[in-house]
């Protein structure tokens, strides 16, 4: 975490003065909480009846777990999709062919390059005036989130490919492999296992991105919170409910990716997973500045 | 096409409040986010947890819930303020966490060596960071900053859904007028996001040179 160089080793004295200020700190802090729960009591924000559905109400539960399962079912079917459309445009991206690998570049970078709104729109409002097929809020969702993430997902499969030793593809013409089956046999399965952390990295991303199903009104987690609100009248307090479920969800994920990480790079030997994470949240120095960024 | 060319006056309104949205929330997100960061290389364990549980937090919920919690949440304790403004205190908010991350790895890459000298002149932790650390993290970090302020453009199109005029929100009032043009007007707006995102990195991609020649 935080590496103490900006500070040196604590004398007597200078332990003093950090309890000081971690004292005046926790005070100040202490003190904005204070005024930020006095401003909530002001407005009735802490009043019972606000907290109380979510004591005698099952039947807010239940509504919040079927939302759950919609943003879970959401988030698989794009995942998947992505998975597919990653691999599928990693490889024209990979290919030798010009007339293969520029289409497939352009592909990527126009879909990283585009707000995800704007893809799920696109299924939401131009399939039923163009082609006359009215697409289900779901698959809306579901596609624009394919798009988007499968862009995303094609550089990091690329970048799992070429992080692959030289010598797997030398091996592999040797034994008289073509292109194709070097990459599908040889590579991807090997580029697959280092890729994994920052394939779980995505996933954080993408359930959060499920969450704009509420535009088109696909019944997920923050659409269906809206509807609760409007009978309990409890905003804050719901939405903070549903923050709560999303992070509890993807901090349970950050963490998954994070042991993933660390068992590869114990088995293999440091440096060779760790650029991916990297990649996928796109907040280290060095990371590929793309198009596509964090969400 | 006849409809977006027809309508370019729309689609100029629309992405000005788009680019104003992006600069302003950037300039939010990147004092609120060295702040935090600051907080989490402090040698004051209060302020280190707060900014860790903050970008944790943070990071791991939705925009939109975001957006939810600042448009729905604010108003019930009496903090009334335009869609135009919430937006921004949203993604000022969200964005924040992010640059925190990027700032504080920015610090974490520079030199042991920088903040031991500037000690051994006597330098305090403030002056340390202020000074002699902070000025080479950003310049390491422009690369990741680049890549969360174009993050920031796109995001800008969820002011959409709470009735803010910008880019994505011209884009729907003119699909809803010219819907046999629909295809066309959303690849218009698709490009404009587009070419602003490439304007961005280009001028990042300036700015990185402008800095490192400088060094």
């Amino acid at each position: 975490m935080t590496t103490p160089v900006l500070y040196d080793v604590q004398g007597p004295k200078a332990r003093r003065r950090v309890l000081v200020s971690s004292l005046v700190g926790a005070l100040v802090l202490l003190a904005l909480g204070a005024l930020v729960l006095q401003r909530l009591a002001d407005n009735e924000q802490l009043d019972y009846e606000k907290y109380e559905p979510f004591l005698t109400e099952p039947l807010l539960y239940e509504r919040l777990f079927e939302a759950l399962q919609n943003t879970l079912i959401a988030a698989v079917y794009a995942l998947v999709l992505a998975t597919v459309l990653g691999i599928v445009l990693a490889f024209g991206r990979l290919s030798q062919r010009w007339f293969i690998r520029l289409p497939a570049v352009a592909v990527v970078e126009f879909f990283r390059g585009v707000p995800l709104l704007l893809l799920i729109l696109f299924f939401f409002l131009a399939f039923p005036l163009a082609f006359d097929v009215e697409l289900p809020a779901l698959w809306s969702l579901v596609l624009g989130l394919t798009l988007y993430n499968g862009a995303v997902i094609a550089e990091i499969v690329r970048a799992g490919v070429l992080a692959i030793p030289k010598g797997q593809t030398e091996a592999a013409s040797a034994i008289g492999l073509g292109r194709g089956p070097t990459l599908r046999i040889v590579l991807l399965p090997q580029a697959l296992r280092i890729m994994l952390p920052a394939l779980i990295s995505q996933l954080v991303v993408l359930l959060k991105d499920t969450s704009l199903g509420f535009v088109i009104g696909y019944a997920e987690l923050l659409r269906t919170g809206g509807q609760l609100v409007q009978v309990l009248d409890n905003p804050i307090q719901l939405y903070l409910a549903i923050a709560l479920i999303y992070v509890v969800i993807n901090y349970g994920l950050s963490l998954l990716a994070r042991w993933v990480e660390g068992r590869q790079r114990r088995k293999t030997g440091p440096g060779s997973a760790a650029p991916l994470s990297q990649l996928a949240t796109g907040v280290d120095p060095g990371a590929s500045a793309g198009l596509g960024g964090p969400r | 096409m006849d409809a977006v060319l027809d309508n370019l006056d729309v689609f100029v309104e629309g992405f000005t409040t788009t680019v104003s949205l992006t600069l302003l929330a950037a300039v939010g997100a990147l004092v609120l986010g060295t702040l935090i960061a600051a907080m989490r290389v402090s040698p004051v364990p209060p302020l280190r947890w707060v900014g860790a549980a903050y970008v944790t937090l943070v990071r791991n919920t939705p925009l939109t819930v975001v957006f939810f919690l600042v448009v729905f949440g604010l108003p019930e304790v009496d903090v009334i303020l335009s869609f135009y403004r919430f937006a921004v205190v949203a993604l000022s908010l969200y964005t924040a966490a992010f640059v925190a991350e990027a700032v504080r790895s920015g610090i974490n890459s520079v030199a042991a060596g920088q903040a031991e000298a500037s000690r051994s002149v006597g330098m305090t932790f403030g002056q340390t960071l202020r000074l002699v650390v902070l000025p080479q993290a950003f310049t390491n970090i422009i690369p990741p900053l680049a890549s969360i302020f174009i993050a920031l453009l796109k995001n800008t199109s969820i002011a959409y859904a709470f009735g803010v005029f910008e880019g994505t929100q011209a884009m729907n009032q003119l699909v809803n007028a010219n819907g046999a043009d629909v295809i066309a007007i959303i690849a218009a707006a698709a490009f404009i996001y587009l070419a602003l995102a490439l304007l961005a990195s280009a001028l990042f991609g300036l700015l990185e040179r402008t800095v490192t020649a400088s060094r």
